[in-house]
């Protein structure tokens, strides 16, 4: 193989079609954002969190699909609307009642889950509900890339203003609560970045697939970097990897493989390779046990 | 606040319970408690397990609001701080020995103001609890007394006029326990208000000046030597740890209602100057000078 047809493998699809161009950069501005988030999420063992949070959205997504169809200003909206909603609901119960985060979070998502579901089924074929469910990365239009770089650019923004009571609130909440008010107002911008992310997320990547990219880099990183100034770069590093390697594969495959999953899949590959050869902590460095120090 | 009491420095960094009943499913924990901490007072609050001290801490601190009664801090006290029993810390978050440390900052720098020239303060903080050169460690590396010092470390950074500490030695070795009670006594000579709960009444006779006894209601309050008696301790001891699940509902009356400025300066045993003499001597626990109530 020349260097000439492997520039031809890894840079044709993009110089040759604009969709592939449209793609790329919906992923990398979506890898940009939403790693850092999965970082924070991870560090809380809230990784299932996302996951939860992503089919909260779809019900908001389906109204907004009854009311104008295929529309992403109203999807998206709708979205938005029932994630926060879901987000501020748990966290309300979870303050002012006996129940946990998880449990409370648990409930509203079921209820949200299942009133999507419910909606979708009211009208429109299966055709439609895979569309919301997996994404079309390679159908991005200008509205949907620019929602994409905007919701990039508020997440960075609101990370570096929210950081320093973010990390505060993470390792010590209790210390936050009798230094400051903070906390509170800190977690619920934290979700509602989670939220905006996975409602931009599932325009290119449909809402399960959303929190792939969003957690997968992000974990992976774990086994490469020690502390979150590495952490966030390795994990924004990764999806960026994630979504090159995706939309090659899922361009040249032989067969039919939807952009959306090949990406995800990618990024879980990442995964298992750095499970196995990352340096911090991963299979290789744990079982070659090399002599402890003297100090 | 209330500003039912005049100011003056002597309030300043003192703590004043009126009636204060904390607890847990309306169970009192801490069951009317009346009195004041003075500014500037080392005191140790000891009492089997259960008898409230924990409580009463979150209570000041405000982690848990009061059943009944009040807690205040005197005017321009500022922040309290506070180290809990078991810190909801969480040791695996990737984060340096000097990262955590420096959280004790907050209240001049906030969210966004930087920390980079703070670094020397930061070091100083950690060599004074004995922490050189641990700067840069990750907290989940620390020992349980390493630990503990960084925590001690966060605490001179905070710099409060009122500091609260729910048994800082448990589990921690003779050496570091010395030190840190060496740091408690210099914030005792600077000034500050300290008020520990403990179990070791060995090490309370010896380093803490004031005593409260406390098995749910206050037993005894005052000097340490008065308080700490045989007589008093097995009282304590007999009347803690009661949970009756059937419990009636407590008909005690509030009395700060009734006498906005009752309990100002009505403390003997502190001599601090307080305008206020016009303590009205109801019937519950100003335990003062080791007074059984």
């Amino acid at each position: 193989m020349t260097l000439a047809d492997l520039t031809d493998i890894l840079v044709g699809p993009f110089v040759e079609f604009g969709f592939m161009r449209r793609a790329l950069a919906g992923c990398l501005a979506l890898s940009l954002s939403a790693p850092p988030l999965g970082v924070f999420l991870m560090l809380r063992r809230m990784s299932l969190m996302s996951e939860a949070m992503s089919h909260a959205i779809l019900p908001g997504a389906a109204a907004g699909f009854l009311v104008a169809g295929l529309s992403l200003p109203a999807m998206t909206l709708g979205g938005l609307v029932a994630g926060l909603a879901v987000a501020l609901a748990a966290g309300l119960v979870t303050r002012s009642t006996v129940l946990k985060e998880d449990a409370s979070l648990a409930a509203f998502y079921l209820i949200s889950l299942a009133g999507g579901v419910f909606l979708v089924s009211l009208r429109g074929s299966q055709v439609d509900l895979l569309h919301i469910l997996f994404g079309t990365v390679l159908a991005l239009d200008d509205d949907a890339l620019t929602l994409l770089g905007g919701i990039a650019s508020l997440t960075l923004v609101a990370l570096a203003l929210l950081y320093r009571p973010l990390v505060i609130e993470c390792v010590d909440p209790l210390f936050l609560r009798t230094v400051s008010r903070a906390g509170g107002p800190v977690h619920s911008a934290f979700l509602a970045l989670v939220v905006v992310n996975l409602v931009g997320g599932f325009q290119a990547l449909g809402t399960l697939l959303a929190v792939g990219l969003m957690l997968l880099p992000a974990i992976t990183a774990r086994f490469w970097a020690a502390d979150l100034s590495g952490l966030i770069p390795v994990a924004m590093l990764v999806s960026m990897l994630s979504s090159v390697t995706g939309l090659l594969v899922s361009y040249h495959a032989g067969i039919r493989l939807p952009t959306g999953p090949a990406i995800v899949l990618a990024a879980g590959a990442l995964y298992l390779v750095s499970m196995v050869v990352g340096p911090r902590g991963g299979l290789i460095h744990r079982l070659v046990r090399r002599r402890h120090l003297e100090a | 606040m209330s500003g039912a009491v005049s100011g003056g420095t002597a309030w300043a960094g003192a703590i004043r319970f009126r009636s204060l009943t904390l607890g847990y499913d309306r169970h009192p924990a801490v069951h009317h408690l009346d009195g004041i901490i003075a500014a500037g007072d080392l005191l140790a609050v000891v009492g089997p397990n259960g008898a409230g001290k924990s409580t009463l801490l979150k209570g000041i601190v405000g982690e848990i609001r009061p059943l009944d009664g009040t807690v205040e801090a005197g005017p321009r006290s500022g922040a309290v701080a506070y180290l809990p029993q078991a810190a909801e810390i969480d040791r695996s978050f990737p984060l340096s020995v000097l990262d955590l440390v420096a959280m004790g900052l907050w209240r001049p720098l906030g969210a966004w103001r930087s920390l980079t020239r703070q670094r020397a303060r930061l070091i100083e903080a950690l060599a004074a609890v004995g922490l050189t050169g641990f700067e840069d460690r990750p907290i989940g590396t620390l020992s349980g007394g390493q630990f503990q010092r960084a925590l001690f470390a966060r605490l001179i950074l905070q710099d409060a006029r009122i500091i609260l500490l729910d048994e800082p030695f448990t589990g921690i070795d003779e050496r570091t326990t010395g030190d840190l009670l060496a740091l408690i006594r210099g914030w005792h000579r600077e000034g500050r208000t300290v008020v520990a709960a403990l179990h070791d009444l060995s090490q309370v006779r010896a380093h803490f000046p004031s005593t409260l006894v406390l098995a749910r209601r206050p037993i005894a309050w005052g000097p340490t030597r008065e308080v700490l008696t045989p007589s008093v301790l097995a009282r304590a001891l007999r009347l803690s740890e009661a949970w009756d699940e059937a419990a009636a509902i407590c008909r005690h009356e509030t009395h700060h209602e009734a006498h906005p400025t009752d309990g100002a300066g009505a403390d003997g045993t502190h001599d601090h100057g307080h305008d206020h003499h016009d303590h009205h001597g109801h019937g519950h626990a100003h335990a003062h000078h080791g007074a059984v109530s």
